[in-house]
């Protein structure tokens, strides 16, 4: 491991060898008022001086014109999917002419992109999607060639937002597996970032750049971050027990008072990092011309669930819990894993600040008092 | 087999409904080839007679006579598709559900006895079977266009019938709910417009009608906490589409 420092300039450095290098670099930025990723080319792309305030159902950015921070903010609406999975995309499309149809498939890209300035819980995310996209039988072309093609350059969170719970799933504040560079800010004393590589990939781009050698009490400082961010996050959902709680209730009352709150938007899954739900449609146009295209889908919509028929959900209670129960139930018997990383995105944008950890804390609070 | 034949219906409208149509522009030749116009007033003074393969009706009826009218163009036609909020929800013309219908007649007309309405204006689906709705203040062109394809194919039109959340959502648009407090009716209306306002950073005004599941309550409680004035709440429900269960009982209550 190459473990550095540097200061802002030395981050405008690292930006700059990586667009030499090759890569379209994909980082935050501020867009009509929230954190979005964005296309940059240099340091003063980054937010700094931007932080955030997150509640259920609320989202606010700030800025301090005075302040040196570039990372002082948690994730925005918009998660690293729509790289891998991007919310519209044709597939293919052709036409039929003399009776015969030709199809022209879709170009997969193959530029080298780097996910510059990434939060963890992205980095799991992006993890827990590509075992659906691309680790089954039948891969996607264009998430395998993303992944293969991808560097990613993630920062360690120093300042999680109110509705960030990545400590319960162990997908965050720090950063480890999947990262090939680590930067932390660090505020305290001198303003600067330890940068460590995590991969071969990163140690050789770290290797061209003149930074100073971390030094013990660097590591320390960064250590403190962590630390404080830890204690930081108050939101929680019981990793080991939640799968089974939620299987068990089923036929909880709990469902029916969502019900009563949730809009079935779908604004939940749609911002959620690992909802990979895709509605295929394959339609004929006026003039002997068809296509496939592939779109987000949402478990909230009654189509989602239609069968020869009708709809299997149809009322707001069946819908939310097929959402949450996947999430923290079902996926773990599908995938092995928990398909929630804490990224709080689906408390923060459902706009009626429906809050999963507290509805999980509520039908474990019913059954204990059945108990 | 021949082509299809298509005839344009106005009922109380502001006739947007069959500009959209108009305005398909660039696929207009396309849909003329597809299908053959046999009666659209508004676009060509040739008329055919029926019976018609498919027929669009826009506006809403608000009179005796288009009651009876649109039972004749039901027994014509093959099939009819209302198109936009007057012919499936009763359009802003419905507002004189809610009021006194000769006050409002007194109110505009210098000579009210010259006048022979209804004292309500109702969506086509209240009088005859309807085999498809196209909602929208106005339809969605791309939505007529589906429409003329699938039945090319014949294949069941693809019309979302999600919430306008999840356009705005896959748009990337950033919601202005969330994010600025401002209200919007997006979570309770179907989508089909794209979530062209979010697009430009004001709130949903429903044009498309509630969608399916629509917890109008829940979001009115939200808007009011959010600081939003419950007069103006009432107002927003009260629009193209106040005439539908969903959006009259936030203001009717
Ligand atoms: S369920 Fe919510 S907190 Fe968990 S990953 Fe999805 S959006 Fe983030
Ligand atoms: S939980 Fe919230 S975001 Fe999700 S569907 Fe319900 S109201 Fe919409
Ligand atoms: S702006 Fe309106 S339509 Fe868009 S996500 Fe927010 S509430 Fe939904």
């Amino acid at each position: 491991m190459l473990a550095g420092i540097a200061d802002t300039q030395g981050i405008d450095d690292l930006i700059k060898l990586l667009l030499g290098e090759g890569y379209v670099v994909m980082g935050p930025g501020v867009e009509r008022n929230v954190i979005q990723k964005k296309e940059i080319t240099s340091v003063g792309d980054l937010p700094k001086g931007y932080t955030d305030t997150q509640t259920p159902g609320s989202y606010r950015l700030e800025r301090d014109l005075s302040s040196p921070e570039l990372f002082s903010w948690a994730v925005g609406p918009a998660s690293f999917k729509n790289s891998l999975f991007p919310a519209k995309q044709t597939l293919f499309e052709g036409k039929i002419s003399k009776g015969k149809a030709s199809i022209t498939q879709k170009e997969v890209p193959s530029h080298k992109t780097c996910f510059f300035g990434i939060r963890p819980c992205e980095v799991a995310g992006m993890a827990v999607l590509a075992k659906v996209m691309t680790d089954g039988a039948y891969p996607d072309p264009q998430a395998v060639s993303v992944r293969k093609n991808s560097l990613v350059v993630a920062v360690e969170c120093g300042r999680p937002a109110e509705n960030c719970f990545c400590t319960s799933f162990n997908t965050g504040p720090m950063a480890d597996d999947g990262c090939d560079i680590i930067i932390t800010e660090i505020t305290e004393g001198n303003h600067r970032f330890l940068i460590r590589s995590g991969s071969d990939a990163g140690y050789a781009i770290l290797s061209r750049l003149a930074y100073k050698p971390a030094l013990p009490e660097d590591v320390s400082a960064r250590d403190k971050v962590i630390a404080k961010s830890i204690s930081a996050i108050s939101k929680s959902i019981d990793q080991e027990n939640t799968p089974a709680l939620l299987a068990r209730n089923i036929g909880s009352t709990i469902w029916a008072n969502i019900a009563n709150r949730c809009l079935s938007c779908g604004n939940c899954t749609m911002v959620c990092p690992t909802c990979f739900c895709a509605s295929f449609e394959h339609s004929n146009g006026l003039e002997e011309d068809f296509s496939a295209v592939r779109r987000w889908d949402s478990c909230f919509d009654s189509a989602h669930s239609y069968i020869h028929g009708g709809s299997v959900r149809t009322s707001v209670a069946s819908k939310y819990r097929q959402w949450m129960t996947h999430k923290l139930s079902t996926w773990v018997d599908q995938f092995g894993e928990i398909g929630c990383v804490g990224c709080g995105r689906c408390i923060t944008w459902c706009p009626v600040g429906i809050d999963i950890t507290e509805e999980t804390a509520k039908i474990a609070e019913g059954e204990s008092l059945h108990k | 087999m021949g082509k299809a034949k298509l005839a344009v219906w106005k009922f109380a409208s502001c006739d947007g409904c069959q500009l959209s149509i108009l305005d398909c522009e660039d696929e207009l030749l396309s849909i003329a080839e597809a299908v053959e116009i046999a009666n659209f007033t508004e676009m060509t003074r040739k008329v055919t007679d029926g019976p018609y393969d498919i027929s669009l009706v826009e506006g809403s009826v608000t009179t005796a006579n288009d009651a009876q009218r649109i039972v004749e163009i039901r027994k014509s036609s093959q099939t009819v598709v209302a198109i936009g909020a007057c012919a499936t929800a009763g359009g802003i013309q419905a507002l004189r559900n809610y009021a006194d219908i000769d006050e409002y007649l007194g109110a505009v007309y210098a000579h009210p006895e010259y006048i022979s309405t209804l004292t309500t204006s109702k969506p086509i689906s209240d009088f005859i079977k309807v085999d498809l709705e196209l909602r929208g203040c106005p339809v969605n062109k791309e939505h007529l266009i589906e429409l003329v394809a699938s039945a090319l194919a014949g294949r069941k039109p693809r019309i979302p019938h999600f919430s306008v959340c999840e356009e705005c959502k896959m748009k990337g648009n950033v919601c202005v709910l969330v994010g600025q407090k401002m209200p919007c009716l997006g979570p309770v209306t179907s989508a089909g417009c794209g979530a062209l306002c979010p697009a430009v950073g004001r709130g949903c005004y429903g044009c498309f009608g509630p969608v399916k599941n629509a917890n109008t309550a829940s979001l009115a409680t939200r808007l009011k906490a959010n600081g939003t004035d419950p007069d103006k709440i009432r107002r927003m429900f009260k629009t193209f589409n106040a005439n539908t269960k969903a959006f009259e009982r936030e203001f009717s209550s």
